[in-house]
């Protein structure tokens, strides 16, 4: 049961592990935490001798990238806001990801979600904030929900790739949104900039107190935990997982694997609405181009290195937002290209994704197998 | 004989400049205390041979001031990730004086942050300041149309078809008034003179850029204008077919293209050391700064090589025109291409009328529509 | 430079499309040679994107260090091959997913352009010549529209070439066993692994030199709005191409045509609805996909092997 347990085992095999591999559980565990740190260890080396390569001082880009990202409680600030809308469109991976699908079309659900509640923003002008506000939160989720749920019913009952449809509904949300935002739905006065009219400012909806990220950070947040309880706790979370292991043993168990699939991409389409609906409503104030921030792909990424659990997509989302904190640093410090850091994201991801090849094979599962 | 008319005049203003703030300040006291840290946001690339290009030059003569220090970054996209770079500037930086250089970061995005820092002075490129906004704000803007206006009379003395072509981002009062501007230069040489507009829909999209002028060329156009981010591959795949091409932001004279005539450029620079000069001497300043061609801040670039004496004399005369005042580009009779009357006989608008600013037609030979 | 209109008439239109379809389409078809082959082989590569990228900004600085834009042309080909390499790599370990490894390879690649690629965005690079194939005729509108890039004519011969190679050379088979049955593959004693890195490296250099025919003939600049998605455009335009090679061609200058129609419309004065027009080839696509897709069996005709084709 504890370092003594392991000591006092008379088993000669066992004798050699430390306590914490004692089961392949625990090594499984070890593994979860230890690799993500070594991979990052590897991509910092990597990163480094691109950095000594092209010229630079490794050391101290990354005493600048720190500084960026984490150094201050500005720069946490920083990191935090760009990490918001990560951790809300990665769920639109992450959900659909436990029936074994890869969607990665969040980007058209945040702008059509994000286009209606600046709608609804003013329709709904003049009733209370709290009124308002739900019924913006609500409408962008929904409109996120049948977006990406659309992509899971042509999946389920027409067979259509969700990878390859999911990108195609973003090309055409992002032309449908263009039109409307620069057409039909443009406010005169936006002459130079076109968007829609702005929203209640009273539905504003505003920042975290005494700091200055705003709510997107708490539902973010809050949806991750709620997610990851959904799929380990809930059946709704088993009958998921069942699908994503054997689609065929859960249809011959009754699992109803349609509605299955529908609904995990909705929900996961539903959360990227809602990061539409924060962009809108907490910075923006109406819909205009500058909610196309291209947060899909990268939110893809996040889910993927985060293993698809929702838990360990906040991490990863902060991780990424401090690589993008501290790109404007290390630009204005050393003189290096705004790329930079996509460089270094580039290289985390890659070999974040490489390690994935790591797990089982690692000296603590050998350890922990030679225990069997 | 000077080969410009601008580029002598900006030198002078740009001594006159120096030498006045030596004259208020003393060099010494120049010298004195810390240099003040200012910083500049583009939203492109800063050697873009366009819009960011006319504000890093702009930047480097104030970063040569003696008691300047100057950050920039570059590729700053039009989201909360500008407010995060200006306060990353302010906070990790301690930047005291901020130029956020692109259109689209102005509302919200400069004045959230400029509500959060009173000490700090934003001053936007834009024109957008409106009564009861944040008084640390100041706002600039040069009407670059009336040097369009200028490639307009140089164009026609060079074309032989008499039709002319605008490849332009998007439908835009700006952006309108420069096709305007152009053609009724154009039209005081050749009253025949016809234009037409094709908009790419968005400020950097090289294909469609050269897209549009080869199917300009196909419509028998022989000399295509630009309203772009970035006009180089315009005038490169004008030169290509042809064609003579007109810039504008920047000078695309060193692209050494054959039918590259003249480009039509802001200064920015006086207007920058204006608002950096009250803002050392903590002294109120004008929040809106807009001028053109009588202020200087307008003017045209060195002719191209094709350009015949008797046209560079006439956009000279042209010119002096315009900065004199004795020329109205707006007069009547004027109608807009749908047949009706716009200004009616006898009448004529000045730049800094309302009237000029809200021109959101087109003039009479002008085939598109102004929008899409 | 006399007005053309009046003497070629409405021969302009389709002229002026057919060659816009040409110039646009280019890269499309390099980029899809390249998924095409790739794909054959059972696996996806989505990071072409970043592949075109990277060619483009590799080409374009080549061509201006050296002097030679065929050189320029050879060194953004042998960047995409890496880049391929790399993909394969990466996907030939265990529990990698090959979508995930495109979009972080995608954006590795961008990166590293946009990094190298800043000081080439000012100077002027040698351009490929073009082949005058409107000699024929006096008429400027003709000329200039008929001027071809050798590149193209490269990629059309490419396109039945490969298409040949698929059906009747032993390598053909080997791929495309690999592709439809990677068990049939390795029962066969066939590499798995190999053919796959190997087809993948080759659609990478041929997604090189799309990159460069950006940068080198069409539109002819480096700057980093060059790409506007063509390269994951032609990840989908493979699968409206439905893995063959020759409908590649067509579908890059459908394509091509379809993105180069918006500001030909435009000159003869209809500007509405533009963001739509553009919007008509995804659209075409999934529809494609809806009518060619059942719940058995998804995506006819594609390699069985293709991540894109896993059923339940």
């Amino acid at each position: 049961m504890d370092a003594f347990g392991a000591r006092t085992d008379g088993l000669a095999g066992r004798r050699r592990r430390p306590f914490l591999i004692r089961s392949a559980a625990n090594a499984a565990l070890a593994e979860a935490i230890l690799i993500p740190i070594a991979a990052v260890g590897v991509a910092f080396v990597l990163f480094g001798l691109f950095l000594a390569v092209v010229g630079s001082p490794p050391l101290e880009v990354f005493s600048s990238i720190y500084r960026g990202a984490f150094g201050t409680w500005f720069s946490w600030q920083n990191t935090l806001v760009r990490a918001a809308p990560l951790m809300l469109v990665a769920l639109c991976t992450t959900i659909p990801a436990q029936l074994g699908l890869v969607v990665i079309g969040g980007d058209g659900a945040v702008l059509l979600g994000g286009l209606m509640a600046a709608l609804c923003g003013l329709v709904l002008a003049g009733a209370p904030a709290a009124v308002g506000l739900a019924v913006m939160a609500a409408c962008a989720a929904v409109v996120g929900a049948g977006w990406i749920g659309l992509v899971g019913a042509l999946r389920h009952y027409r067979g259509v790739n969700e990878t390859i449809s999911s990108l195609l509904f973003t090309y055409l949300a992002v032309s449908v949104f263009r039109h409307l935002v620069q057409g039909p739905l443009r406010d005169p006065e936006t002459q130079n900039y076109p968007g829609t009219y702005p929203i209640d400012p009273a539905f504003a909806i505003g920042e975290i107190p005494s700091t200055n990220i705003h709510w997107g950070l708490a539902a973010g947040i809050v949806a991750c935990i709620a997610i990851w309880i959904v799929i380990k706790r809930t059946p709704f979370g088993q009958a998921m997982r069942v699908v994503g292991g054997n689609p065929r043993a859960a249809r011959i168990a009754g699992l109803p694997v349609g509605l299955l699939t529908v609904a995990a991409c909705a929900l996961g389409g539903a959360f990227a609405g809602l990061a539409g609906f924060f962009e809108v409503s907490a910075v923006i104030g109406r819909a205009n181009s500058a909610l196309y921030a291209h947060y899909g792909l990268s939110a893809v990424l996040v889910s993927f290195v985060a293993r698809h659990n929702a838990a360990a997509v906040i991490p990863a989302a902060i991780a990424v937002g401090g690589i993008r904190a501290a790109g404007g640093l290390v630009q204005r410090a050393h003189g290096l290209p705004d790329a930079t850091v996509m460089v270094f994201e580039g290289i985390v991801f890659l070999v974040v994704l490489w390690s994935a090849s790591w797990y089982g094979r690692t000296p603590l599962s050998r350890m922990a197998a030679d225990g069997k | 004989m000077t080969k410009s008319l601008a580029l002598t005049r900006r030198q002078f203003i740009q001594s006159a400049f120096a030498s006045a703030i030596v004259a208020r300040y003393g060099i010494g006291a120049l010298h004195a205390e810390e240099p003040i840290t200012v910083g500049f946001l583009y939203v492109g690339a800063k050697d873009d041979y366009g819009y960011n290009q006319s504000h890093a030059e702009s930047a480097k003569i104030i970063g040569e001031l003696p008691y300047v220090r100057l950050i920039e970054e570059e590729r700053v996209p039009e989201t909360v990730e500008v407010q995060k770079s200006m306060q990353s500037m302010i906070e990790l930086d301690g930047a005291k004086v901020l130029f956020p250089t692109s259109y689209g970061y102005y509302d919200p995005h400069v004045l959230a942050v400029a509500e959060q820092y009173p000490d700090v002075t934003f001053f936007h490129c834009g024109g957008l300041y409106e009564e009861g906004q944040p008084a640390n704000v100041g706002t600039y803007w040069a009407t670059v149309d009336q040097a369009q206006y200028v490639s307009g009379v140089t164009a026609a003395h060079m074309t032989k078809t008499g039709k002319f072509g605008m490849v332009s981002a998007v439908p835009i009062p700006d952006i309108l008034r420069a096709v305007n501007s152009f053609l009724l230069g154009a039209r005081t040489v050749r009253p025949d003179a016809t234009m037409q507009i094709i908009y790419t829909g968005d400020w950097n999209v090289p294909v469609k850029e050269a897209e549009a002028v080869n199917s300009l060329a196909d419509q028998g156009i022989d000399v295509v204008g630009c309203e772009v981010d970035s006009p180089k591959v315009i005038v490169e795949t004008a030169d290509k077919r042809g064609l003579y091409s007109c810039g504008v932001y920047a000078s695309q004279a060193g692209l050494g293209a054959e039918g590259f005539l003249v480009s039509a450029i802001p200064t920015w620079a006086p207007i920058c050391q204006y608002f950096l000069d009250k803002s050392i001497a903590k002294e109120p300043f004008e929040h809106t700064i807009i001028g053109g061609m009588a202020e200087g801040y307008v003017g045209n670039s060195e002719f191209g090589p094709a350009v015949s004496d008797e046209a560079k004399a006439a956009a000279m005369a042209a010119a002096e025109g315009l900065k004199s005042g004795t020329t109205k580009i707006y007069q009547g009779p004027l109608k807009d291409n749908e047949g009706n009357v716009r200004i009616a006989d006898g009448e004529s608008y000045s730049y800094g009328d309302p009237f000029i600013d809200g021109i959101d037609w087109l003039v009479e030979g002008v085939t598109g529509s102004s929008s899409i | 430079m006399e007005s053309s209109l009046t003497e070629l008439g409405w021969l302009t239109v389709p002229l002026a499309v057919l060659s816009g379809a040409i110039r646009v389409g280019t890269p499309f078809l390099f980029v899809s040679l390249g998924e095409c082959l790739t794909e054959r082989s059972g696996r996806i590569n989505i990071s072409l994107e970043g592949t075109l990228v990277m060619g483009a900004m590799t080409g374009y600085g080549t061509a201006y260090l050296t002097g030679s834009p065929w050189l320029g042309v050879l060194a953004a080909a042998c960047a995409g091959a890496l880049l391929g390499g790399m993909h394969s790599l990466l996907c030939s370990r265990p529990g990698v997913d090959h979508i995930a490894a495109g979009i972080a390879l995608m954006l590795f690649a961008t990166g590293i352009a946009f990094f190298f690629g800043k000081p080439l965005i000012q100077p002027r690079a040698p351009q490929l010549p073009d082949l005058p194939l409107g000699f024929w005729s006096d008429l400027n509108v003709v000329q200039a529209n008929l001027r071809i890039n050798p590149l193209f004519v490269i990629g059309v011969l490419v396109a039945p070439v490969m298409w040949w190679a698929f059906n009747n050379t032993r390598w053909g088979l080997y791929l495309r066993t690999v592709g439809d049955s990677a068990e049939a593959a390795r029962a066969l004693g066939l590499g798995v692994n190999g053919t796959r890195a190997m087809a993948t490296m080759i659609g990478g250099f041929f997604a090189g030199i799309g990159g460069a025919f950006l940068s080198l003939s069409y539109p002819g600049i480096w700057n980093e709005g060059l790409s506007s998605g063509q390269g994951l455009m032609a990840v989908v335009l493979v699968i409206f191409a439905r893995w063959h090679p020759v409908r590649c061609l067509w579908a890059a200058l459908l394509f091509g045509g379809a993105s180069a129609l918006a500001p030909a419309l435009q000159s003869v004065g209809i500007s509405s609805g533009y963001h739509l027009i553009t919007a008509a080839p995804y659209l075409l696509t999934l529809i494609l996909m809806i009518v060619t897709s059942s719940p058995e069996r998804s995506l006819r005709g594609a390699p069985a092997e293709l991540a894109l084709n896993r059923t339940d």
